[in-house]
């Protein structure tokens, strides 16, 4: 993208708190996304309301191993209707707007990929990288807004000392979803306003109900949202079987880290790094899975001693509140969603690798998954990891 | 904020006398057309009142009109009526999809289905229905005019070929009434599809009209009400409605309104054709209803821009209105041999009877500048200008 970084001193969110700009917010139909129409609505702003069609859920309905009548989060006709409701109570006009080509490419079919390739995707992450953050906030541009808000928590400001936007975990630590945005471009950051950053979750419930949004009390999405009931493994059967294409072969064996075949597996895309159920093989101590080779199809399983490890390799980078990492640097390394960061040092050990290594050892690190480094609260990047060659 | 609205082949606003003449059948007056007393005769006249209006704008007998809930069903009833399985149907890529998707739906039930090709003219091509012709046909259905694009299809000479070869000729006329003359005799259809909110009448009414002699099969079963056409007590408000707007768009066309909607869409087709480069219109190069216009932008999303103009207060569509939000681009361009990127970057303008000058010089004004200022935040608009010249002009 072209690096057109606003500057400060004309920065649109400068001016928020006395001029009313035109905003475009992004619209899930869920409580927090809602929630932040009624808020910047109340702060005078005009709104327009967007909710991206990424995802048809009655494409794969019926297929193989896919449930006849299913109840996705995504893109349903009920959250897209309820989303169109809270528009029309705020009276903000609210279009639908498809962007269901892009998703599939830049998101399912690379989730798709990944599995097949033993890794375990992040489809959230490339969606805000790729949809949310890009497409939607050109769509928000192309009709007029200046800005576009989503119901992200997260806080994003501007640092006068490094002249950089960053992005800083928010007031709700267990609705921090900082790690699924390291990819924002400090352009993307500019233009994005997270307004419930400095609120907890229990807040913005409070919030919706007082803004009487008919939304107040309806449960929060946990899963990704277009495999409904979250089989991905069902999810990848009928979606290979609806483009055509045949699950390649990649059953193998099981392995221990002694090099003995301790069973026989059906593919690699059905293990994640961590793993302990399914796996098939009895033993007196719990197994995991440790490893994933997707060259011999091989399944490593061990100890939970031995999923632990001292060092991470991550790729694709993206610095925030650093220009680019130039000599290593003492962080905290979050390696999935529901993981407390952990204390470790990185540096750079390519023109876009860095090598982290943790204080203490981590459990189940795992290929595919993003490695975001945090300073405090500040994410200073992130970036995806790969397998210790 | 000023809004103007151009998108007639969607739906178009109630006439006032069209709603005033509705309006006592909410209020004053009420009665069941079958019933035998006092306000069950006033009903029926009514009812008959608006069926010799239809009849008239049609060219056709009363007895040969019946009331629907609309195209979608005067559509439906046409294809299922008259069609069995083992019988072959010919109709083209660019119906309606109330056409479409129930000639779909026939083919699931064992009937032969052609759906012929369409060039870049937008025109289905009277050769082409009479190469389709198989000892089976049953039925030919073919649209007067395109609801996207607005082509004018070859109907007449399509009559011909049907009464040759002896099948029966249905023709969705929904998007022709009120902008162009009709007359069941000179199309020689059997079976005529007619929707009242396209003429500036109530939604929810139509009418089909069927041929004396032609007994397509109900849809709807019931009561003996439309001689045993269509059961179900009449939508009075509704019918005598349609009929009101039946006699203005008969009036409409008869009084050079065509001739001012013409000159109207062909000024602002000009007009903004002019201001933009690497645009075009599709389907020139046949004759067209005079209130449509479908043109093409490169280098922009016509999603973004329908926002866009909408938020500016200008009414236009990026296709059919029943297809907006969808993944699809537009069947009829596609259909046309336009790639993707460019039916994606295609608007429709539609007029109603009401349009004005002012208007027109309102849409000028906005969708150059609209256009411009989307492809200016374009990646591939901005790659592409670098390269090439740009080219305007009329093309497919």
């Amino acid at each position: 993208m072209i690096d057109t970084v606003t500057n400060p001193k004309t920065d649109p969110r400068r001016a928020a708190a006395t001029e009313p700009r035109t905003i475009a917010v992004a619209m899930s139909g869920g409580v927090d996304s809602s929630t932040v129409a009624a808020m910047l609505q109340a702060e005078g702003h005009t709104l327009v309301g967007l909710t991206m069609q990424l995802w048809n859920q009655r494409r794969l309905a019926g297929r193989e191993g896919m449930p006849e009548e299913v109840q996705g989060r995504c893109c349903s006709v009920d959250d897209v209707y309820d989303a169109r409701r809270v528009a029309e109570r705020l009276g903000i006009p609210y279009y639908l707007v498809n962007h269901q080509e892009r998703f599939e490419r830049d998101v399912v079919k690379p989730f798709v990929a990944e599995y097949l390739a033993g890794r375990t995707p992040i489809p959230c992450s490339l969606c805000n990288n790729h949809l949310k953050f890009d497409q939607l906030l050109l769509t928000a541009r192309q009709i007029g807004a200046e800005l576009i808000a989503t119901g992200h928590y997260a806080r994003n400001e501007y640092d006068e000392a490094s002249g950089r936007w960053l992005l800083k975990r928010p007031a709700d630590a267990s609705k921090d979803q900082t790690y699924f945005l390291f990819g924002l471009t400090q352009e993307q950051l500019a233009h994005t306003l997270f307004p419930l950053g400095g609120y907890t979750k229990p807040e913005v419930r409070e919030q919706a109900r007082a803004f009487d949004l008919g939304i107040a009390t309806k449960p929060d999405s946990q899963e990704i949202c277009f495999i409904p009931g979250g089989d991905y493994k069902r999810f990848i059967d009928a979606y290979l079987d609806e483009q055509g294409e045949t699950m390649p072969d990649s059953s193998g064996e099981l392995v221990t880290t002694a090099g003995t075949v301790a069973g026989h597996h059906e593919g690699i895309h059905q293990f994640t790094v961590g793993q302990r159920k399914g796996l098939g093989v009895a033993s007196p101590s719990p197994l995991y899975v440790l490893s994933i080779d997707p060259e011999s199809h091989r399944v490593t399983i061990g100890s939970e001693d031995e999923l632990l490890t001292r060092t991470l390799t991550a790729r694709q980078l993206n610095w925030i509140s650093v220009a680019d990492l130039t000599a290593p640097m003492r962080v905290r390394v979050k390696v999935r969603h529901r993981h407390e960061p952990a204390p470790a040092t990185i540096e750079k050990t390519g023109p876009d690798e860095v090598t982290a290594t943790f204080d203490e050892p981590v459990r189940a690190v795992t290929p595919g998954q993003a490695a975001v480094f945090y300073q405090e609260d500040v994410v200073v990047g992130g970036g995806w990891i790969v397998a210790d060659s | 904020m000023h809004r103007v609205y151009m998108d007639a082949n969607a739906t178009t606003p109630l006439a006032p006398e069209v709603f005033a003449v509705m309006r006592l059948w909410f209020t004053e007056q009420f009665g069941n057309a079958s019933s035998i007393h006092f306000h069950g005769q006033r009903a029926r006249a009514a009812v008959e009142r608006a069926r010799d209006q239809v009849a008239r704008l049609l060219g056709c007998r009363p007895a040969e009109v019946v009331f629907t809930s609309g195209g979608t069903e005067g559509d439906n009833l046409a294809l299922t009526g008259v069609l069995t399985p083992g019988d072959h149907l010919i109709t083209s890529s660019i119906e309606h999809h109330a056409v479409l998707h129930t000639a779909e739906r026939l083919q699931e039930r064992g009937i032969d289905v052609t759906f012929l090709p369409i060039d870049g003219s937008g025109a289905v091509d009277p050769g082409d229905v009479r190469r389709a012709l198989r000892p089976n046909t049953q039925l030919i259905s073919v649209m007067m005019a395109n609801n996207e694009i607005g082509t004018l299809q070859p109907v007449a000479q399509i009559g011909v070929i049907a009464r040759e070869a002896d099948v029966y000729f249905h023709t969705d006329a929904v998007q022709a009434v009120g902008k162009v003359p009709i007359d069941v005799k000179a199309i020689d259809c059997d079976l005529l599809t007619v929707s009242g909110h396209k003429f500036h009448g109530p939604q929810g009414t139509g009418a089909l009209y069927i041929r004396r002699g032609t007994h397509p099969v109900p849809l709807i079963f019931g009561g003996p009400q439309e001689r045993q056409r269509r059961a179900g007590t009449e939508n009075l408000p509704g019918i005598v409605g349609l009929g009101q707007a039946a006699e203005m768009a008969q009036a409409f066309v008869a009084g050079g309104g065509p001739a001012r909607l013409a000159a109207l869409r062909d000024r602002l087709e000009q007009g903004i054709l002019n201001r933009v480069a690497e645009s075009g219109v599709y389907g020139a190069a046949s004759p067209r209803v005079p209130n449509t216009t479908n043109l093409w932008f490169d280098h922009l999303e016509g999603e973004a821009l329908v926002i866009a103009l909408d938020l500016k207060g200008l009414a236009v569509s990026g296709g059919s209105a029943c297809m907006s939000g969808a993944t699809e681009p537009s069947h009829v361009l596609t259909a046309m041999g336009v790639l993707p990127e460019r039916a994606r970057a295609s608007l429709r303008f539609s007029l109603d009877t009401a349009a004005t000058d002012a208007d027109v010089d309102f849409a000028i004004d906005l969708v150059p500048a609209a256009i411009a200022h989307l492809r200016e935040l374009s990646p591939t608009y901005n790659r592409a200008t670098k390269q090439e010249p740009a080219a305007s002009g009329i093309a497919q």
